[in-house]
């Protein structure tokens, strides 16, 4: 079955695994985070990726200004997208049970979509090339985009910065007790909705980082450009063990290897490419249901 | 330092608290005592703002508190050692005192030095999670973490619940050393006898209202306290 598999193809591979897991990691997080505090499915993540996408589009097309500034434009406004959507949608549904939140997050990801229809149009749309980061590389006879070197880099630094600003931080340290008890918190004197707030912000950016290497990756923007992406990162999170951060980068690598190197040793499948996170989930729900880095239950009885 | 007035505290349509009227003075230890289900926890809570009054009046040092936001509440000076200790498992012992003082900005150096002087265990096990510790060392960090804010008022729910009773002693007599300090105490205790014998003022609590008060020594000797809470 494996012909001319080649050690420039495997090396090749690699270093698409892992910029494809990178970017996986970096939406993954965000569902992981608001799982963390609200345990809530958050919907609506994979169509705030969308519209971050449409920021970068509209910023460097209509706007015209250059790429880095728009980048951290966008996300910003992506981070500004997360609080409102979790001020209007979710927060006067705190007291209510979770299942009103998680329909509330299912109807706001179909406004988001719809809203893209209209505003944006279903016409695909190309998303602004960076030849900074388009530009290809070729070492021996192994060629790939400069995007997939800076990938995992920036995704390593996200990540080690947000462990900091969890561990090692006051604000960090308030989310970490709202997630476990809103009402002792509370007593703490932390205002719950501002550090809720806070994640949604937080989540909401690093998907925006997330969408702009989709975007550099895969240059198409319409409407509905978030659902596969969103499906697959929340699957890498569910596998990584939801709830938690290191779990959902682990799960997002993982479904990135995964995924390519089925494709690399067993090429007839290569049109299934997308089923396979969808296994991996069933396989990880029957074997693992917490994931890999799943929660562990502290609590005394 | 609290005067509650006709207090009524609702679950949905049962009556929790039933128009409890009582005064926490300055300076003192209060208490609240009464059976499982009287409503003394409803009381506490009331006062902290995690539940709504339905009427009533809920004064702090004059300036009334009832129905306000709990962050709020709690920046006045009030804090609260919740019923089963609540400590944030995951976060360490040392964790666990800094977010105690969440809405301080200055140095919490003495503070954490005075916990550790009330409660040594804490120190040697500061780098341990909060979940690892026993029920006695957990309810040491829950009062801790409680004094961190450095209350005016501390009000504590059944810190002697599921302990042994050594380490009971031990609390109330820490619950002494804090006010000897200056921080008001308002407890509530299934613990009639530890509770009545520490307090300056007791109030008896039964189905949601108060149906006896006095200083914590005349209801000690008081027969019908005797009979229903202290078993002689």
């Amino acid at each position: 079955m494996i012909q001319n598999l080649t050690t420039e193809m495997f090396i090749q591979s690699v270093a698409n695994a892992i910029s494809v897991g990178s970017l996986y990691a970096m939406v993954a997080i965000g569902y992981t985070m608001v799982y963390g505090i609200l345990r809530l499915i958050n919907f609506a993540h994979s169509d705030i990726f969308m519209m971050s996408m449409y920021f970068v589009f509209y910023l460097i097309t209509i706007f015209a200004l250059p790429w880095p500034i728009a980048f951290i434009a966008a996300v910003l406004a992506t981070g500004v997208l997360g609080i409102v959507v979790e001020a209007a949608a979710y927060r006067p549904l705190r007291e209510a049970p979770r299942i009103s939140v998680l329909i509330s997050s299912i109807g706001v990801s179909y406004l988001m979509e719809n809203f893209g229809v209209v505003v944006f149009s279903g016409i695909q749309k190309q998303f602004p090339p960076v030849p900074a980061f388009q530009s290809v590389v070729v070492i021996g006879s192994i060629y790939f985009q400069k995007l997939s070197l800076y990938m995992p880099v920036v995704t390593a630094i996200s990540v080690v910065g947000l462990l900091y600003l969890i561990d090692k931080t006051k604000i960090g340290m308030a989310m970490r007790a709202t997630s476990k008890d809103y009402e002792t918190a509370k007593l703490m004197g932390i205002n719950i909705n501002t550090v809720i707030s806070t994640t949604f912000a937080i989540g909401s950016m690093l998907a925006c980082v997330g969408a702009i290497m989709w975007g550099l990756k895969y240059p198409k923007i319409e409407p509905y450009v978030g659902i596969m992406p969103g499906l697959k990162c929340f699957i890498a999170a569910v596998i990584g063990g939801i709830g938690n951060i290191k779990g959902a980068v682990v799960g997002a690598y993982l479904l990135g290897f995964m995924e390519i190197m089925i494709v690399l040793f067993i090429p007839a499948l290569s049109s299934y490419k997308d089923a396979f996170a969808f296994i991996m989930l069933i396989a990880i729900l029957l074997l693992r249901p917490a994931g890999i880095l799943g929660e562990k239950k502290a609590d005394k009885v | 330092m609290i005067k509650v007035e006709n207090l009524r505290v609702n679950y949905g349509s049962i009556e929790a608290v039933r128009g409890i009227s009582f005064d926490v003075p300055d300076g003192g230890i209060s208490t609240l005592i009464g059976a499982n289900g009287a409503g003394k926890s409803t009381t506490l809570k009331a006062i902290c703002g995690l539940i709504k009054p339905a009427s009533g009046e809920i004064l702090f040092n004059g300036e009334s508190i009832g129905g306000k936001d709990t962050v709020a509440i709690v920046s006045k000076g009030i804090s609260l050692v919740p019923e089963g200790r609540k400590i944030f498992a995951d976060l360490t012992v040392l964790e666990n005192l800094k977010i105690g003082a969440y809405l301080r900005k200055d140095s919490l150096k003495d503070d954490i030095d005075w916990v550790y002087s009330l409660f040594p265990r804490l120190e040697e096990r500061h780098w341990q999670l909060g979940g690892t510790l026993s029920g006695g060392e957990q309810q040491m960090l829950a009062v801790g973490r409680a004094l961190m804010s450095r209350p005016k008022l501390l009000m504590m729910d059944e810190p002697s619940l599921g302990l042994a009773p050594l380490i009971v002693s031990d609390i109330f007599s820490i619950i002494k050393e804090i006010n000897s300090k200056g921080v008001t105490i308002l407890l509530v205790e299934q613990n009639a006898n530890m509770a009545l014998k520490t307090a300056d003022v007791g109030y008896v609590m039964e189905t949601g209202e108060i149906t006896l008060s006095g200083s914590g020594q005349s209801l000690l000797e008081n027969d019908a306290v005797r009979a229903a809470y202290l078993g002689t």
